[in-house]
């Protein structure tokens, strides 16, 4: 009896010391990279924050889809990039099973939708509407689509609705979905050669503006509710008739154990928020400039001190 | 055909197997024929007849998960592996854990495995396993590399172990290999996306579940090996053992295991070759190193990059495949009683005395401890500019745009409108009558089935487009490989340096296909049946010329003396010899290609590749279970067809 007290007594005191203190547990803070200079590049930049800070980081390489079940599991602790478009899906669902909440939102915004390298303008000169581009559909027409023009969408798992808004609008287009963002930029690069017109699925923020200047094709504007009402979006009997939102979230993830191991480090996730010039000069290190991302992120920190810096001063 | 026969078709002993199959066959083209009067259920099982499989699976895995407690068991061997993966990992490339003292600067490991070589096979050996690693340094992937090889030197011992340790298992219980047996062959073909989610749930994303990944696919052979080699150890020797009173411990480990050396040999040579075939697949789940580099790099499209990597891990696959060939090869030494132990052990401390001096060395001179990132000599920008002008010339252009139109028009479209025509049950009266034809009833009946599990599982049109694929992609390879083979094992100039290519070809990361296939021909099946296509030609090159290189010489000899011409004796000795073996490289075509279909997912399919990729972004395991399954049914009902026919004329010929 007395010897439990003891026990309990001493791990009150053990536990408020902790508490108090607020130390950061030693082990290290897990960070996921996935395939994409900017994601690799910013996580290292935060990496090399929280090493600023005293906390051991290691990253380890994972798919972008299956890291939220690591994160609600808490073998990884945050996730950097949560793209509103193509990882949403997954970090609902992880939302809804619990283990992992939203820990902030980076100014940036992103966009995704139908897109076109700018050499797709001079033959057909009426873009970036999409009605003009409707009309010139032939122009983007291939063996395995007949007469109609083909749009090269992304990856199925990116889950966008490409072909019900060509149901919708009444486009004469068949969507064929690219297995990976490898597999669009191989069709642009290739396309490149022979200035040869495609329109394909792309997104912003994005080395690819860097490397092909291009611009989005313009789609009757989102409106809330377009995906479920009909009433929304110029066709009265059909929903998704609308473009996807031009402001889309970017947000951060932390696995909810987060705050109580690495409290101060918590703190600083909350704080940090990147904008879009940002992320493109970090993917442009490493795509056009050719530096490893760990040297990209410690050149990034080095010129940017005023940007992160008051992250790691405050709460 | 004789339609009356069909009432009879309840095994009459009178009938023959091929008289059956043809029937089976016959009944199977008139069921298309008469496809618009057929009910509904033949054509397609109907969805409500389709039962929710997926979610009694994804209930199951919770169940297993979470009730049963496996995780907490699969977590506890995965802390297991992380402390070993830990130790390796600080030694190689100096990661932050116990025992703190790598990295082990460059120049000591390539020293090493420069000695190491040379005690297998002379000279050439080292300069191939020092040249090697030596490379990986220059070009700058030397950290990379490390951080590969930190999980590979883990996983592949732990697969050689277990499959071992299964392997005697499965040759002295004859009902455990009953049970094993299955369990491998599913484990083989089942498509490489069903693993990723289980292996990052139960294992812990990182290394551990890259581990755990590369061992599961890695340890098949491993056990088949063993237990092959085992069964083949003659009777004398067993004998021998008995008389000098060995244990049973003892007749293991001197008589049995070392009997049989030359088989387990072989299957730690395909341990090796299989761990390395997986360093990018699994870069997926947390494999640090060359495969997560090369899917940024490819992400970024730097293919010259991308192709450097890929020759390192060329380079370090042929490395350690030839080290352990000539471990197969290098009989056990000898020494005379009473010599000095300095001189039994000379190799072992011509390693040891270089790795320390390497090791002092490092202390002073930095380049010889790590090479820094603008000493390295990496051409990645140059490669780049080679490819792009090679995918920009415009002949080249012209040749695939007209056979991405030609194919696409004339062949592919057509082929697969009529697969996926074609009402279920044809198909799968088809395939039993193949089973048929090849095994009688009982393969009938288990090829058959498969295909009919399908079917229910209501993944059918899906399915039959991965068919399409691996199909086409086989005849391409067939109509190309084939011939290539037989000219290569006719002149023994050619047969190496094509044997060198297969090699190559084979371990060249199969990702790195796809950029090159989607810039030719743009994303659609041609770049995918492309992209199989290089993968699937290799087998088939590879048993061709190895099946007609061993046609016994006597036989030759006597086709010479009977005065036969050389397209005679190919024709009529040669071929018909080594069709056997050419149908087990047909069979190892058709398993690469259903491996690669799901691969081509990354290019864009509508397949099950494509559903397969989309469940890892609901994160459902059951659904993703249920197809990998449909995947690994139709892998194993043509490996079983082929391969009882395979036996089957093999016995026929008095060969093998």
């Amino acid at each position: 009896m007395r010897f439990a007290a003891t026990v309990s007594l001493a791990a009150l005191v053990a536990a408020s010391a902790t508490v108090s203190n607020a130390a950061d547990s030693s082990d290290p803070i897990i960070i996921p990279i996935h395939n994409w200079s900017s994601q690799i590049v910013m996580s290292h930049v935060v990496g090399q924050i929280f090493e600023s800070m005293g906390n051991n980081v290691e990253f380890v390489t994972t798919d972008s889809q299956a890291v939220y079940e690591s994160v609600r599991l808490g073998d990884v602790t945050l996730e950097l990039e949560v793209w509103e478009g193509a990882f949403g899906a997954s970090f609902r669902s992880a939302l809804e099973k619990g283990g992992l909440h939203d820990a902030g939102t980076h100014n940036a915004v992103t966009r995704e939708d139908w897109w076109y390298p700018m050499w797709t303008k001079e033959s057909c000169p009426g873009l970036p509407d999409w009605q003009a581009l409707n009309e010139c559909a032939a122009l983007f027409a291939t063996p395995e689509t007949g007469d109609k023009g083909r749009f090269l969408g992304g990856p199925v798992d990116w889950l966008k609705h490409d072909q019900e808004r060509v149901d919708g609008l009444g486009m004469n287009f068949v969507v064929v979905n690219a297995g990976s963002a490898a597999a669009l930029w191989a069709e642009i690069g290739a396309a490149e050669a022979d200035k040869k017109p495609v329109v394909v699925f792309n997104w912003t923020p994005n080395f690819a503006e860097a490397v092909w200047p291009g611009e989005f094709v313009e789609f009757p504007a989102w409106e809330e509710g377009c995906n479920e009402d009909p009433s929304k979006g110029p066709n009265p009997d059909a929903t998704y008739d609308c473009g996807n939102p031009a402001n889309g979230y970017l947000k951060i993830a932390a696995w909810d154990g987060m705050k109580e191991k690495w409290p101060a480090a918590y703190g600083t996730l909350t704080q940090i928020s990147f904008t879009n010039p940002q992320i493109a000069e970090m993917a442009k290190l490493v795509d056009i400039d050719e530096m490893e991302p760990e040297d990209a992120a410690a050149a990034w920190l080095e010129a940017n001190e005023d940007v992160w810096k008051p992250w790691t001063g405050g709460s | 055909m004789a339609v009356a026969d069909i009432p009879a078709l309840p095994v009459r002993q009178a009938l023959d197997r091929p008289k059956v199959a043809t029937i089976l066959f016959a009944v199977a083209i008139l069921l298309a024929v008469v496809k618009p009067l057929l009910p509904g259920f033949l054509i397609r099982v109907p969805d409500a007849a389709v039962l929710p499989y997926q979610d009694w699976l994804q209930w199951f895995f919770d169940f297993v998960k979470d009730d049963l407690g496996l995780i907490h068991v699969t977590r506890g061997i995965s802390a297991g592996l992380e402390w070993l993966l830990d130790i390796t990992a600080n030694l190689l490339y100096g990661k932050h854990r116990w025992p703190y003292i790598g990295p082990i600067p460059w120049t000591a490991i390539a020293a090493v495995a420069a000695v190491i070589g040379y005690g297998l096979s002379g000279w050439r050996m080292a300069a191939l396993a020092g040249g090697a690693f030596v490379w990986v340094a220059l070009i700058g992937q030397w950290e990379l590399t490390m951080e590969t090889m930190s999980v590979i030197t883990v996983a592949a011992p732990v697969a050689v172990l277990l499959g071992l340790v299964l392997g005697i298992l499965a040759w002295k219980f004859a009902r455990f290999e009953a049970v094993l047996k299955p369990i491998l062959a599913i484990f083989q073909t089942l498509p490489f996306f069903t693993y990723l989610l289980p292996a990052v749930i139960f294992f812990k994303v990182g290394p551990t579940a890259g581990c755990v990944a590369t061992i599961v696919y890695a340890i098949p052979p491993m056990v088949l090996m063993t237990s092959l080699g085992l069964k083949k150890v003659s009777n004398e020797v067993v004998e021998a053992g008995h008389m000098s009173g060995s244990t049973r411990w003892q007749m293991l480990r001197h008589v049995y295991v070392p009997a049989a050396r030359t088989e387990i040999l072989v299957g730690v040579n395909q341990v090796i070759m299989l761990s390395l075939a997986m360093v990018v697949l699994t870069a997926f789940i947390g494999m640090p190193g060359l495969g997560a580099k090369l899917l940024s790099l490819m992400n970024s499209l730097k293919l010259g990059r991308s192709f450097e990597i890929g020759v390192t891990i060329v380079l370090i696959a042929v490395t350690l495949d030839r080290c352990s060939k000539a471990w197969v090869v290098k009989q056990p030494e000898h020494f005379e009683r009473g010599t000095p132990w300095w001189q039994r052990n000379k190799l072992l401390l011509i390693g040891i005395a270089a790795f320390v001096g390497c090791i002092i060395l490092a202390q002073f001179v930095q380049v010889a401890d790590h090479i820094k990132r603008n000493q390295d000599l990496s051409m990645g920008g140059e490669i780049d500019d080679v490819i792009r002008a090679i995918l920009a010339n415009d002949a080249i252009n012209a040749v695939t745009g007209w056979l991405r139109w030609f194919l696409i028009t004339w062949v592919l479209i057509p082929f697969r409108n009529a697969i996926l025509w074609l009402p279920s049950a044809t198909v799968i009266l088809a395939v039993a009558a193949a089973g048929w034809y090849v095994g009688g009833r009982r393969s009938a009946l288990l090829a058959g089935s498969f295909f009919a599990v399908i079917a229910l599982t209501g993944w059918w049109d899906r399915s039959m487009i991965t068919v399409y694929a691996v199909i086409s992609a086989v005849i391409l390879a067939t109509m190309i490989g084939l011939p290539l083979g037989i000219l290569a094992a006719r002149r023994k100039k050619w047969s190496e340096p094509i044997l060198l290519v297969c090699d190559t070809a084979q371990t060249f990361p199969s990702f790195i296909y796809l950029i090159p296939a989607i810039m030719l021909f743009g994303v659609n099946d041609v770049a995918v049946i492309f992209a199989i296509f290089i993968f699937a030609t290799v087998p088939l090159m590879r048993y061709t010329i190895e099946g007609i290189r061993a046609v016994p010489e006597e036989l030759i000899e006597a086709a010479d003396m009977s005065g036969a011409t050389r397209s005679q004796k190919l024709w009529k000795v040669q071929i018909p010899l080594a069709l056997p073996t050419m149908a087990v490289g047909f069979n190892q075509a058709i398993m690469f290609a259903f491996f690669m279909v799901i691969i081509a997912a990354f290019i864009g399919t509508q397949d099950l590749g494509q559903e397969l990729q989309k469940t890892l972004a609901g994160n459902e395991l059951g659904k993703n279970f249920v197809l990998g399954m449909c995947v690994a049914l139709m892998a194993l009902a043509f490996d079983h067809i082929i391969m009882r026919w395979s036996a089957a004329r093999r016995k026929a010929l008095g060969v093998g």
